[in-house]
């Protein structure tokens, strides 16, 4: 039986569901010398700012129980580099690519929307819930007015699909999805990382130098299953499902909660082949399911 | 170009207390990897990989060795494996140490390790021989590892002790000057605690001698691609695990020494 693994998310057709999620793969480069990235459904890129950014000081690492912690800070060269150097090489490879970016202020995030809006990216992911730095926008995505005044704005200014990337450090996901939804926004993307921190017991210092960071993998999934179904069942847009999937079983759980697609990052780090060992699983649970298109799981979970 | 795979373990040595040595069977990636590489080493039940230097390369018999010290509870766990079980690793990642092509036969290059940082100074020992000067710190004698096998390598060796009980009675920099002003030195590598390379670089600069050092960071990926292990240098941020861990003395100066001692 012939099986179709694509997935039309916000109009864009993506050959396969499995994206790598913004900061886990760069911009594809240092992955492409271990297979041909075009094998990923698409690319999220590095967060991008208007100017080049160093990120926080090291380290910006810790092991945590099925996870990890990171406190990078969108160290990226800045949106101008970006475009000259990486989006090349990326467009080469012919993945779909969506442009993850992040700002400060309002003018911020119009000005590195215009300047990805006039380039040949697929999609933009307007992200509002970097965890690790006040620039990143989490500011504005832990309130729904602050969610909908950024969103409205970027609007204004790009017509490729919008994604908005929403932070999971709030009391009520559902609101703030509402509120991007109405503003424009062409899907949702979640979870970004959970607030976390760790503390070294022999030095009484928190491991990460800026003392608190965003917790991700196997640790969150049940909670970005959640909030994704929460989301999906809160909105008419299109979902990309997020937090520490590790196996295509999980990509299939985030699926039938509503995703149309799902992004993976922390497995990534662990094992760089995950990519296609989950593109495979999920081919493989078609296969013996007898399923001829992703779109017969995505959102059938029945609700007890 | 890396490899990303599962490989046999040929050899375990417990070579010191909580120091452990393992000889991989890895002929795709003993082919591609030069001293001052690492491998980053997936352990069950752990998240994030460890990366570990490389401290020896048979390029015949196509196998890495990697010393490393137990750290914390994915080193620990790294030594329940056992000869024949396989270690599943990336590598060799990383910009490795630049050896001279011709070394004239009046130079010599010195290589100056601290406790943990000794093992990856060993590869330049086997390919340097007789050309090297190996000044070797650990806190006391029963802290030594691998002085042996630099001694095998043909390196001369200068042994050093914090508290005297074996070689010089103090740190490395002592005979690492006067290894300089000798003059015929015409490179320093270096690996150990931050405020070792510190003071490496400090005794190179006097000397006029350019000097390579190969820093440790908490890493990610490993490939150059999360951006965890930064590293601030004079050309901006770098990646710890793609444009180092080796890194040219002067450039990462001034990043050194903010942490704690990793000895």
């Amino acid at each position: 039986m012939k099986r179709d693994m694509s997935v039309t998310v916000a109009g864009v057709r993506f050959p396969n569901p499995v994206i790598a999620a913004s900061g886990t793969y760069g911009f594809g480069e240092d992955y492409n010398e271990l297979y041909p990235i075009n094998i990923l459904g698409g690319i999220s890129c590095k967060g991008l700012t208007l100017l080049p950014r160093s990120g926080n000081a090291s380290p910006r690492i810790a092991e945590t129980p099925a996870g990890m912690l990171n406190s990078v800070g969108l160290q990226n060269p800045g949106v101008d580099v970006f475009i000259e150097k990486h989006l090349p090489f990326m467009k080469k490879n012919g993945n779909i690519i969506i442009a993850n970016f992040a700002g400060g202020s309002i003018d911020d995030y119009i000005l590195t929307a215009e300047k990805l809006d006039a380039t040949d990216v697929d999609m933009l992911e307007l992200n509002i819930s970097c965890p690790n730095v006040k620039e990143g926008g989490a500011a504005w995505g832990g309130s729904a007015e602050g969610a909908a005044k950024v969103t409205k704005a970027v609007r204004a200014v790009t017509s490729k699909p919008l994604i908005v990337k929403l932070t999971p450090n709030v009391s009520d996901i559902t609101e703030i999805a509402k509120a991007v939804e109405s503003e424009g926004a062409d899907c949702i993307s979640l979870i970004n990382t959970v607030l976390g921190m760790r503390i070294d017991i022999k030095t009484r210092r928190p491991i990460l130098r800026n003392n608190v960071g965003g917790l991700s993998g196997a640790a969150v999934f049940p909670v970005a299953v959640r909030m994704v179904w929460q989301v999906v069942n809160a909105v008419k847009i299109d979902v990309i499902g997020m937090g520490g999937i590790m196996t295509a079983e999980d990509a299939v759980e985030m699926m039938l909660a509503g995703a149309k697609a799902v992004q993976i990052g922390t497995v990534i780090i662990s094992d760089p082949y995950a990519p296609l060992k989950i593109i495979g699983g999920i081919k493989h649970y078609m296969n013996i399911n007898g399923i001829k298109s992703l779109d017969s799981i995505i959102g059938k979970v029945e609700k007890w | 170009m890396y490899k990303c795979g599962a490989y046999p373990v040929i050899e375990k040595t417990a070579i010191s207390a909580g120091i452990y040595s393992y000889e991989i069977l890895c002929p795709e990636i003993a082919e591609l990897s030069k001293p001052g590489q690492f491998v980053h080493i997936k352990i069950d039940g752990f998240t994030l990989r460890r990366p570990i230097s490389i401290c020896d390369i048979d390029y015949k018999n196509g196998s890495l060795r990697i010393v490393f010290e137990i750290r914390g509870q994915g080193t620990a766990k790294l030594t329940s494996l056992n000869v024949g079980d396989n270690i599943d690793m990336i590598a060799p990642l990383g910009k490795g140490f630049t050896l001279p092509d011709n070394l004239h036969p009046n130079n010599r290059v010195l290589l100056v390790g601290g406790g943990i940082g000794v093992p990856p100074l060993l590869a330049i020992a086997k390919t340097m021989k007789e050309s090297a000067t190996a000044i070797l710190g650990f806190r006391s004698y029963d802290k030594i590892i691998l002085a042996g096998d630099f001694k095998s390598a043909d390196a001369h060796v200068i042994p050093c002790t914090d508290d005297g009980s074996v070689g010089f009675h103090g740190a490395v920099t002592i005979p690492l000057a006067q290894e300089l002003s000798k003059g015929d030195v015409t490179k320093v590598y270096a690996c150990g605690p931050e405020a070792m390379l510190k003071a490496v670089i400090d005794e190179c600069e006097n000397a006029g001698v350019s000097s390579e050092v190969s820093l440790e960071e908490r890493m990610g990926c490993g490939v150059g691609a999360c951006v965890v292990c930064a590293c601030e240098t004079e050309r901006g941020m770098a990646r710890v695990c793609k444009d180092g861990p080796v890194f040219d003395g002067k450039e990462v100066y001034k990043s050194l020494g903010r942490k704690g001692a990793f000895l």
